[in-house]
């Protein structure tokens, strides 16, 4: 019973980093560049929620929209104006770019909201929902129930609607679109705004078990565990590889006994190692084969 | 405009172009051996803290400006030079035995580290040396019979020739000393068959093995010399540091090292002394932007980060070549002067170097 309970708990988390790590995968389909920013927008994400949500005191559901719509509107602005015109550069240049606006993004949070701990009522704080043993939070139940229905909503998405597909067509080949009429670069901004979108939400659904500060950036560096685990092309790769990181890390950290002490917080990177030594494909990578020497 | 009509076969292995870099270099150098008598001890120990940083971005050119691999867990090799240092010290082992130790531990560690991880590329590489880094300092700050974990540890006072090195200008001369030797080991090995063959994989894997070069031998071999000159550096650093703990070798730390290579210059050695003088007096450049911003902006502690992602991304951005190429074409503007073309440096418009096959 104390397993289940640990990978439910595990689960929860792990959504989360495989929502971060779902803003690496598509970026990276579509235009292969990896954005170190990830973990830094999330937290821009949860910053911005404290502000309309426990600040200006909107209901919770309006001010998670409200969020994610001024986080994505600020991933769209993002590519057209700065990343853009870092495409056709070396990836050293894209990796440095985007960690220096990391940074900004940190420093900008800590000037703005300043560097104390915050936090926000929702409407799930606090309750537990108690079956036969098992304790579930309600806030670990909407991450993982919010989680499901991002995923959903991106899959119709990506698979139902003219502008999703064209969206895979540009990550397919971006002459070909190009050349059948899709406009690639708008489709390039508005792949950064859904990332950043995701990002957002990942940040309102971590805030209550985190709290708002600018260190929960972090997790973004956790996510690459996640993505590469399920594979870095992959939109379902990244989801599961997230839930089995965070499943891994509960474990590790509940039975850190036996293995060594303190294995928890290095448990992320150690599987990202053993994954890209072993088997660098990833679990769910389609064609995109990693290159080897 | 200089042309060199070379007449000797001397001229192409000597290390300097013609007289007049003879001249100029050697003038730095006696400059800079004048140096205790001119400043005070405050800025002898940036200068020396210069120097350290400028063996360490050494190690990273090599590693990321001519080999292309991008390394962001560089703090690790610096971590283990200073700990391996600071270790042999306490150990009753002399400075002059020690720091050899050090460079071949750094260079054995990096060779165990590059083969495995080396067989990543691009993006997977970066993400790799992230995920190494953290794991570095959680190993020295669980390994306490080493490191002395979170306590930190002490490094002994160390005497060479019977001088003591708490002594700021002999320790200014020591890490001087140790520059001068690894800058003029730098351009001979990439002067050299190893050196070249990184070139090559840097601007073409390809091409470089269909030229015959063991792309895994190499890489890992170039990921190992790498990890020597920042050993050696984090040997250096523990004498100036005094007192070892773990958290000093973070990201950050590595972050760092890229933006004393980013805006130095890469792919080039001279890039790696301009980035170092940049990074060493960027905290007093920051103290003084903070002077002139309004004081509700200029107290905060997220200046710091912030100022330095920007000036990455500035130059990122406009300035790829860093310092050293803003050098280059200042100096071309002047030789070539009125016919000088913007066009000389003009960004080729390249393809995207695919990951996926």
């Amino acid at each position: 019973m104390q397993l289940i309970q640990l990978i439910i708990d595990g689960v929860a988390s792990g959504c989360i980093y495989g929502l971060v790590a779902l803003g690496f995968v598509l970026i990276y389909k579509a235009t292969e560049t990896i954005n170190f920013a990830q973990g830094d927008i999330l937290m821009l994400g949860a910053f911005v929620a404290f502000s309309l949500i426990g600040v200006l005191g909107l209901n919770y559901i309006v001010g998670f929209a409200l969020t994610v719509i001024i986080i994505a509107a600020f991933g769209f602005l993002l590519d057209a104006t700065v990343i853009r015109q870092i495409i056709g550069q070396p990836p050293f240049a894209t990796v440095m770019l985007t960690i220096g606006l990391g940074f900004i993004f940190r420093g900008f949070a800590s000037i703005f909201w300043g560097t104390d701990i915050y936090s926000f009522s929702t409407p799930f704080s606090g309750k537990i929902l108690q079956t036969s043993g098992l304790v579930i939070s309600y806030v670990n139940l909407s991450i993982i129930i919010g989680t499901a229905i991002l995923m959903i909503i991106l899959f119709s998405f990506f698979t139902f609607t003219k502008i999703g597909v064209a969206m895979r067509a540009s990550s397919e080949n971006q002459l070909a679109a190009y050349y059948v009429g899709i406009p690639v670069k708008f489709i390039f901004s508005l792949i950064w705004s859904i990332s950043a979108g995701v990002a957002a939400v990942a940040g309102v659904l971590l805030a209550p078990i985190t709290l708002v500060d600018t260190s929960i950036s972090l997790i973004g560096l956790k996510a690459f565990a996640a993505a590469v685990l399920g594979g870095f092309g992959s939109i379902p790769g990244a989801i599961v590889g997230g839930i089995i990181i965070g499943i891994v890390e509960q474990l590790c950290g509940t039975y850190e006994n036996y293995i060594f002490e303190g294995v928890r917080e290095i448990s992320a990177y150690l599987v990202l190692i053993l994954t890209l030594i072993i088997y660098p494909r990833g679990l769910f990578s389609d064609k995109a084969e990693v290159k080897k020497v | 405009m200089r042309f060199i009509f070379k007449t000797k076969y001397d001229q192409d292995i000597s290390v300097t172009r013609h007289g007049g870099d003879r001249f100029w270099y050697s003038l730095l150098i006696i400059g800079m051996l004048f140096m205790p008598l001119l400043i005070d001890d405050f800025y002898l120990g940036e200068i020396s803290y210069i120097c350290i940083l400028a063996i360490a971005g050494i190690g990273l050119m090599i590693l990321s400006g001519y080999t292309g691999l991008a390394s962001l867990g560089h703090a690790a090799f610096l971590g283990i030079g200073a700990y391996t240092h600071a270790f042999l010290l306490t150990h009753g082992i002399p400075f002059i035995l020690s720091i050899p130790i050090v460079i071949i531990v750094s260079f054995l560690v990096g060779a165990i580290i590059g083969i495995p991880i080396l067989r990543l590329s691009g993006m997977y590489l970066a993400i790799a040396t992230l995920a190494l880094c953290f794991i570095a300092e959680h190993v020295f700050i669980r390994w306490e019979h080493f490191t002395g974990g979170n306590r930190g540890l002490a490094v002994p006072y160390e005497e060479i020739f019977g001088i003591s090195l708490t002594n700021s200008a002999v320790f200014y001369y020591l890490c001087l000393f140790f520059l001068i030797i690894s800058m003029f080991a730098a351009i001979n090995i990439l002067r050299s068959p190893t050196g070249r063959a990184f070139v090559a994989i840097r601007d073409s894997e390809i091409a470089a093995q269909s030229l015959g070069v063991n792309l895994g031998i190499y890489k890992a071999l170039s990921f190992a010399i790498s990890g020597a000159f920042t050993g050696l550096a984090g040997a250096l650093l523990a004498h100036y540091i005094g007192y070892l703990a773990p958290d000093i070798f973070n990201i950050f730390l590595s972050l760092t090292l890229l933006l004393l290579i980013v805006v130095g210059g890469m792919g080039s050695l001279h890039g790696t002394i301009f980035g170092a003088i940049f990074v060493g007096f960027l905290p007093q450049l920051i103290a003084i932007c903070r002077d002139y911003l309004p004081s509700s902006i200029g107290s905060q502690p997220g200046l710091e980060p912030m100022l330095f992602g920007m000036i990455l991304v500035l130059f990122i951005l406009y300035e790829p070549l860093g310092i050293y190429g803003r050098w280059i074409k200042i100096k071309l503007f002047f030789e070539m002067f009125p016919t000088y073309k913007k066009q000389t440096f003009k960004k080729q418009k390249v393809f995207n170097k695919t990951d996926r096959v």
